[in-house]
């Protein structure tokens, strides 16, 4: 689908691309009239009126109401329309089609970690299928980082203590680079890499020929019982705690009035900052796990927990 | 000739007192001007050089000239001082002081000594700035983002806050002044749609000034306490809010790029009048249209944070309002060039910089646009497209129109003449290594540079050379005046007290003008009253 | 700034003199508005991310002391007030005393908040000087107190810095430089006193009142 037309001066390697791109030269067309057009009478009038010349002045205004009118609300309303335009597309741009493919990733200065829910790894390299949509949720381990790749059109700010999300289907096979856009200290110029597009067939082969210690669900469960969650959390546990059994995706009640869904944001802030919502109805006691579990340690707990008692995915990203 | 005429120039305000003690003690507006005259020359050389060092690195892909650490202190150091210290102050606290008493018919401004302190605040704030550099830099961007400037730069973060946060208060003293000044000390039938649109321009970026600095100054405290004491204010591991600092960086920050461009805009409407000889054209809407940018900018600050994490829906409004602000920008553009219809046009050197920064004004506004529809601005933000968006606007735009202003105001400054010639070479040398500098950088930005980037793919070098080529061009054109003007002090001929046969009542007094501005009250008429004799 | 003494030379007459200051210091308060606004905007976000923390922490200050505080700045705003009325009466003796006692008003507000701070101290509250609690809240109490001190630390130079231009002018006025014709400069302290009044006015209820609160 990777149209070469003369005016693309970067492959266009994802759906959106076309699309932002048409909306792109028609801002730039739009833009280049109204430049045009007063240069033209810039340089027209300089001419013309040039000190000592013969054209005439006879009708000199000094102001006029209808021309101001005219020539703030034509350009205005065509602009507008352009606004219009954006407003759709940036809409779709940040809604990810029902059933993508989920991907984690983590940013840290100065290198790009991905985790597919097959619990295979990779570091500033990302493998993704062609033609199928996938989403990324993002976050960091310590400054705001931004993932870009100019290939698919898209960019998305990468911050620490919460999820972002950013999605794309690829249409074209091949390595497109990848960059770090958010300025994130001493080497965020070589914050990159790349994404590795390839056919369906060739990533299943990978995924396997990567896979390692068992899906993400399954670390997560490793973590779960190595870092003693279950200890309070387990089903024989004695400490009086709430049992994860289901809780994805669902409304739970706060101590101190008040209720929150649990998302990905809301688990995270558990195991964090658990002091900052406590359920209603158990003592303080779980402690905090900042410190301790690695940006990618939580998102395999939080898989983990999702796998307990699945229900229809929330959107954890949306809030902001 | 010089020797003789001097004695023209005795009664002048430079004539009193030549001593360094009575220039660092004098309230005169006229001499304060002068003082930031030379601090601002200071710091925009200052940046320039850290410019220079930025273009030649980024000549090589690899960054082979610096390393990364000073690449990221340079363009940190640039945006800095370039911001705050040189354009920020540039046309109101120089031509602004010199000229507003003058333009309105006073004697001073309402509160020299507050004047005085306010330059005292701004090289204050500048010795931090430079201590900083000194002691090793700083590397957090100008933006200074959280949590990379709280918890992990380990550079002098809390020196360059301090500076800046001190050079706010300059910003924030000379405001109150200017706003106090037109409204209380206009002359007799100095009415308000008498004002040239140059005392527009300062009263509206007066107004932006002392309602956003106080805001940039809370905010920096922000940090310094929470990079002090360790605690999460913006800090999310913490539990803070890393976007908090984000909104109110850029609730301070865009108004601040309207500080930066209105003066340029009251500027540029004094040169095109003078040289075209004609009132500007629709004139309550230039005076509306720079009330409508003060007051609009304020709340569009949200364009600088679309893939910050910020909701689809706050962006989708923010992008409707940067729209909207575009509007009286619109309005101003197109009356200059209406201005010109049926005018009596020349080309002096001031003429030529003004109809450079309406060109690359423009340029530069709509790219903006561009960058304002979120959709675009995903692929574009923090890339070259934006860094190239911002030079238009405000070397292009905002310094053009001061280099004009002081092209055009020298005589009444300094009462000498500069040689014309070198200075319309100047001008159009600036024009051309200007574009070609900042022009491959939108390009570049299009097809994905990322900015702050001290060493980049290979693929993207052809450009860059070209901008670098274009930058060393650029850089004579701003040394070029700089030989030429100091040159007039000594060697040109007398300006006579309105050279350009201008209207305003500054070309009433003499050049220079006396200290008390005025020995007999100026003749107050409409503005612009071109159609009427020269009184 | 300081009007209503000679006229200045850039001034045409009195009228436009104490014009033009009395803009300024309008002017001047609209800044510190803002100030103040980033503060109790950031506040009041932090609190919105840490209720339970800033609820626990709120219950650490003395309201007791705050109410007093309240009580002493609110009476000390219409002292002033008395004291601008009886100088444009002529009433130089009244107005002097009038705001000696304004002046005697803030330095016991400085006073109780320095055991407030003291009392803090003692309890191992302050933030980078002497900080030690533990339990769960403590990183959400310790940037309470973080902001209680900047807040309050901030609001008190200002009354620092209103007492001390107070006690002048009190001088002042008693040595007979202001009257009936000349109380300009005065008018603006007692504008300017009225605003530190205002800010706290919201610190109040923000740090001491909302934690109380259900
Ligand atoms: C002098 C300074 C100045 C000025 C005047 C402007 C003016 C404008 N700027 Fe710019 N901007 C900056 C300085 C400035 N900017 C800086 C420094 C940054 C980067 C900061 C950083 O990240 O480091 C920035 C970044 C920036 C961004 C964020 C980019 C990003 O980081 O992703 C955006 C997005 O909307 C933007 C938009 C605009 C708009 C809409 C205007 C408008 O005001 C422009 C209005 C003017 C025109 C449009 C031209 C004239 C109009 C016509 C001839 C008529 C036709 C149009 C209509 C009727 C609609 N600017
Ligand atoms: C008023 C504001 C202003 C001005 C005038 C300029 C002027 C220039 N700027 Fe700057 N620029 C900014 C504001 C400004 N800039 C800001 C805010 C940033 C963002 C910073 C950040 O990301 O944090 C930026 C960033 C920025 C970058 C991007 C860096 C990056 O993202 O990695 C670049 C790259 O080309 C650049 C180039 C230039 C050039 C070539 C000029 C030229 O116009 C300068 C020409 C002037 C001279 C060249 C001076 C001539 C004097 C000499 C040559 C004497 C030299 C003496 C010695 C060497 C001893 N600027
Ligand atoms: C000392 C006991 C203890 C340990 C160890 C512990 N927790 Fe908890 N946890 C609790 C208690 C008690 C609560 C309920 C009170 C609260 O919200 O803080 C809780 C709440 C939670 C919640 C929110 C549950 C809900 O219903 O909303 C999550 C998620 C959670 N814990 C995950 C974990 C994980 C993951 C670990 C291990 C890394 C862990 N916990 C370790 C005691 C513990
Ligand atoms: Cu990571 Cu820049
Ligand atoms: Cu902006």
């Amino acid at each position: 689908m990777s149209t070469q037309h003369f005016l693309v001066l970067i492959p266009q390697a994802s759906s959106l691309a076309p699309r932002i791109d048409a909306l792109f030269w028609v801002m730039i067309g739009l833009c280049s009239l109204v430049a045009a057009g007063v240069f033209v009478a810039i340089v027209f009038y300089c001419v013309r009126y040039r000190r000592g010349s013969s054209a005439s002045r006879e009708g000199w205004q000094q102001q006029s109401l209808g021309l101001e009118l005219t020539w703030t609300l034509v350009p205005f309303a065509l602009f507008i329309g352009v606004f219009v335009w954006s407003l759709f597309l940036f809409v779709d741009a940040r809604t990810p089609p029902p059933g993508a493919q989920t991907l984690y990733v983590v940013a840290k200065q100065w290198m790009w970690t991905i985790q597919h829910p097959g619990g295979q790894r990779e570091i500033n390299t990302l493998h993704v299928p062609v033609n199928t949509p996938i989403r990324l949720s993002m976050t960091s381990q310590d400054a705001i980082h931004s993932f870009y790749v100019p290939a698919f059109r898209v960019k998305q700010d990468v911050l620490p203590g919460r999820y972002t999300q950013l999605w794309f289907t690829a249409t074209s096979l091949g390595r497109f680079p990848l960059f770090c856009a958010e300025y994130c200290g001493l080497d965020h110029a070589r914050m990159g890499g790349a994404v590795v597009v390839m056919r369906a067939d060739d990533y299943s082969r990978w995924l396997t020929g990567a896979a390692e210690q068992g899906t993400l669900a399954q670390q997560g469960a490793a973590l779960f019982r190595g870092r003693g969650c279950d200890g309070c959390h387990g089903d024989n546990a004695v400490v009086h705690a709430p049992s994860l059994q289901g809780l994805y995706g669902h409304s739970v009640a706060l101590a101190g009035g008040g209720s929150a869904i649990a998302d990905d944001r809301y688990l995270r802030d558990s195991m964090l900052l658990p002091h900052t919502q406590r359920v209603a109805g158990f003592a303080p006691i779980m402690p905090s796990f900042a410190g301790q579990l690695s940006e990618e340690d939580l998102i395999a707990l939080i898989a983990y927990i999702k796998s307990l008692g699945a229900t229809p995915a929330v959107d954890d990203d949306e809030r902001h | 000739m010089n020797a003789i005429d001097s004695s023209a120039l005795d009664g002048s305000f430079l004539a009193r007192g030549h001593s360094l003690r009575a220039w660092l003690t004098t309230l005169d507006h006229k001499r304060i001007a002068i003082l930031y005259a030379a601090g601002i020359t200071f710091f925009f050389f200052l940046g320039g050089a850290a410019a220079t060092l930025i273009r030649l690195n980024l000549v090589t892909p690899d960054g082979a000239l610096m390393s990364a650490e000073s690449y990221n202190k340079t363009f940190t150091f640039h945006g800095v001082i370039m911001v705050w210290f040189f354009l920020i102050p540039s046309i109101p606290t120089t031509l602004g002081n010199f000229l507003l008493p003058l333009m309105i018919g006073a004697r001073d401004v309402a509160f020299p000594r507050l004047n005085l302190t306010s330059w005292y605040l701004y090289i204050g704030g500048g010795l931090f700035t430079i201590a900083a550099l000194l002691a090793g830099g700083v590397d957090t961007g100008w933006t200074f983002y959280t949590p990379f400037s709280t918890m992990f730069s380990n550079s002098n973060v809390f020196l360059v806050v301090a500076g800046v946060f001190i050079t706010g208060f300059s910003s924030i003293l000379t405001g109150v002044n200017f706003i106090v000044t037109t409204h209380a000390l206009r002359t007799a039938g100095m009415t308000w749609f008498r004002l040239p649109l140059f005392v527009w321009a300062i009263y509206a970026t007066s107004l932006v000034m002392v309602l956003a600095t106080p805001v940039l100054a809370m905010t920096l405290a922000l940090i310094a306490l929470e990079r002090g004491l360790g605690v999460g204010i913006f800090d999310p591991a913490l539990g803070g809010d890393p976007l908090l600092f984000q909104h109110l960086f850029w609730f301070y920050s865009h108004p601040a790029v309207y500080i930066m461009i209105l003066p340029a805009m009251g500027v540029v409407s004094e040169i095109i009048a003078c040289f075209v000889r004609r009132r500007v054209f629709g004139y309550r809407f230039m005076t509306y249209s720079m009330l409508a940018i003060a007051v609009i900018g304020f709340l569009v600050w949200g364009h600088h944070m679309f893939v910050a994490g910020m909701s689809t829906y706050a962006s989708l409004v923010f992008s409707m309002l940067s729209f909207v602000v575009a509007v009286p920008s619109a309005i101003k553009v197109f009356n200059w060039t209406t201005t010109l219809r049926k005018g009596q046009i020349s080309f002096e050197a001031p003429m030529l910089y003004a109809l450079g920064f309406v060109g690359l004004f423009l340029l530069g506004g709509l790219t903006g646009l561009i960058l304002a529809a979120p959709a675009l601005d995903v692929p574009l933000t923090d890339t070259y497209f934006v860094v190239a968006h911002f030079h238009y606007v405000m070397v292009g735009g905002s310094v053009m129109a001061y280099l004009g202003g002081i092209h055009y105001w020298w005589p009444k400054i300094t009462g000498r003449l500069y040689s014309e010639a070198w200075a319309r070479f100047a001008a159009i040398l600036m024009f051309f290594g200007f574009n070609l500098t900042f022009f491959p950088q939108y390009i570049l930005g299009y097809e994905g540079m990322p900015r702050r980037y001290h060493s980049y793919l290979p693929q993207f070098q052809a450009l860059n050379v070209l901008s670098s080529a274009g930058a060393s061009i650029l850089a004579l054109g701003y040394i070029l005046p700089v030989v030429y003007l100091l040159w007039s002090l000594w060697r040109g001929d007398l300006a006579g007290n309105n050279p350009w046969h201008a209207r305003g009542l500054e070309w009433q007094t003499s050049s220079p003008p006396p200290s008390e501005n005025f020995l007999r009250p100026p003749q107050v008429r409409e503005a612009y009253a071109y159609d009427q004799p020269e009184p | 700034m300081s009007a209503c003494s000679a006229i200045e030379q850039q001034y045409d007459d009195a009228v436009q003199q104490r014009e033009a200051a009395t803009l300024g210091m309008w002017v001047f308060l609209a800044t510190e508005i803002l100030f103040f606004g980033v503060l109790f905007a950031s506040y009041t976000i932090c609190r919105v991310l840490h209720p339970t923390g800033f609820a626990i922490a709120s219950r650490h200050t003395d309201m007791l002391l705050g109410t007093i505080e309240t009580a002493v700045l609110l009476i000390s705003s219409s002292l002033i007030a008395l004291a601008v009325r009886a100088i444009k009466l002529d009433q130089r003796r009244v107005a002097s005393l009038l705001m000696t006692g304004t002046a005697a008003l803030g330095v016991a507000f400085l006073v109780m908040h320095g055991f407030e701070y003291l009392r803090e101290y003692r309890e191992h509250l302050i933030p980078g000087l002497d900080f030690m609690q533990s339990g769960p809240y403590a990183p959400s109490v310790e940037l309470f107190f973080c902001l209680y001190y900047f807040i309050t630390g901030f609001h008190s130079l200002h009354v620092l810095i209103g007492v001390s231009v107070i006690l002048v002018l009190a001088a002042r006025v008693a040595r007979g430089s202001f009257g009936a014709q000349r109380y300009t400069t005065l008018e603006l302290t007692a504008l300017y006193w009225h605003l530190v009044d205002i800010v706290w006015i919201f610190v109040y209820p923000l740090i001491y009142l909302i934690g109380r609160s259900g």
